[in-house]
């Protein structure tokens, strides 16, 4: 549909429901306002006028994702919010996170993706809550979805909640959920280049995770390459390298996320 | 970037505004894109032809006025004009600059009748 992500009007499912809100697309509801018949115009002197509106479209995302970040805070919950292209390991990563954290901390996944229940069924083989929205032809996951999920994961005081969104390294950056960081995982099949193509997320991301570094002895990638193109576009940031499947690197990861959440 | 929820969202704000301030039918609408918004001006034109097809807004002439990104250095304090949302300060090439204009789109005007 939209010619440049591929972004579209699909129906958006929590936990494979259609959302009240949702039901009636706003394209559909569009359409139901009268047209003006073409007759009237030919009677009466149509007058034009010019009103000023002035109103930002990013302004209703962000006032929600400030309602998200009020509520997390009133219940002392750490959200993060996990970006990158598909197939980098966000699954597989979270995965080994929760069975190391299972029994440190309360925890639940929101996992966003335009099909399938796949990963929300990966995370609860390990116990762990899930909650899947699937977007449709939607690009990313935006807060009112965050908004109308919350209710239904109840969540209690000091969770750690994680959020996956949608495998896309462009749309997710401009949607804030009221998140306290966006986690941004680069694997390292993916090639260096990758901070300097898609600025944006690396630049809106307080930490990135370079993952599947076992394969590094397999392949041209350059890490310290791949770092400081990071770096360039955002001076900042935190990262850590490692690899979801062999375990290296995790302790420091599991770090990262002790400090965040007594910091949050 | 995601040009059809945005489109959705102009289109949202039309039918707001028609409600409040009473027209029936819009041709022209004009629109403020920053330039480091990530928004793709003929991506949006197309995305709002499809979305508004069947409204009050069809045929409405869309009019785009861009607006520079400008960045502010947390350093010294210089201003200057940005083309992508990270670089370093002109003045002391400090890499932390804030981006103070041209990341944010908004609806500005409608001509109605
Ligand atoms: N070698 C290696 N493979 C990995 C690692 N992490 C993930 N993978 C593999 O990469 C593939 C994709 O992993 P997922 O965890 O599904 O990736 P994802 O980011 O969740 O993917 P989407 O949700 O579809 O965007 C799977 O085949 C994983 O086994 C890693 O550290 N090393
Ligand atoms: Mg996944
Ligand atoms: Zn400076």
């Amino acid at each position: 549909m939209c010619g440049t992500c591929g972004c579209g009007k699909g129906e958006v499912l929590i936990a494979g429901k259609r959302p009240q809100r949702f039901a009636s697309s706003a394209p559909t509801r569009f359409r139901a306002v009268a047209k003006p018949s073409p007759a009237s115009f030919k009677v009466e002197q149509v007058e034009q006028r010019l009103i000023h509106i002035e109103r930002d479209l990013f302004a209703k995302n962000d006032a929600l994702a400030a309602e998200n970040r009020r509520l997390f805070a009133t219940r002392d919950i750490l959200a993060l919010n996990l970006v990158s292209s598909p197939g980098s390991g966000k699954t597989t990563l979270l995965v080994r996170t929760l069975q190391l954290l299972k029994d440190k901390f309360p925890l639940a996944v929101i996992e966003g993706d335009q099909q399938t229940e796949n990963d929300a069924e990966r995370i609860r083989a390990t116990g762990v809550r899930a909650l899947q929205i699937n977007t449709g032809k939607g690009c990313h996951l935006d807060a009112s979805m965050i908004a109308r999920a919350l209710p239904q994961l109840e969540l209690e005081t000091g969770t750690l909640l994680f959020i996956e969104n949608v495998g896309n390294l462009v749309c997710p950056a401009g949607f804030d959920l009221g998140e306290a960081a966006k986690v941004v995982v680069l694997s390292v099949t993916e090639g260096e280049d990758k901070p300097l193509k898609y600025p944006d997320m690396f630049r809106a991301a307080r930490l990135m995770l370079l993952n599947k570094c076992d394969l590094l002895p397999y392949l041209n990638f350059e890490v310290e390459l791949a770092i400081s193109n990071a770096r360039r576009v955002n001076p900042d940031i935190e990262i850590i390298q490692l690899s979801a499947t062999s375990g290296a690197g995790m302790d420091e990861w599991l770090g990262w996320l002790h400090h965040a959440s007594t910091h949050n | 970037m995601h040009e059809l929820s945005l489109a959705e969202s102009v289109m949202q704000i039309i039918q707001e505004s028609a409600t409040t301030q009473h027209f029936r039918r819009v041709t022209r609408i004009t629109l403020e894109v920053g330039e480091l918004a990530a928004v793709e001006a003929d991506a949006l034109r197309f995305c709002f032809d499809a979305v508004s097809n069947g409204t009050i807004a069809e045929g409405a002439a869309l009019h785009i006025t861009p607006i520079s990104g400008l960045g502010r250095c947390n350093a010294c304090g210089a201003t200057m004009s940005m083309r992508e949302r990270y670089g370093l300060c002109e003045q002391c090439g400090d890499p932390h600059l804030e981006i103070i204009a041209g990341d944010r789109m908004q609806v500005k005007e409608l001509t109605v009748e």
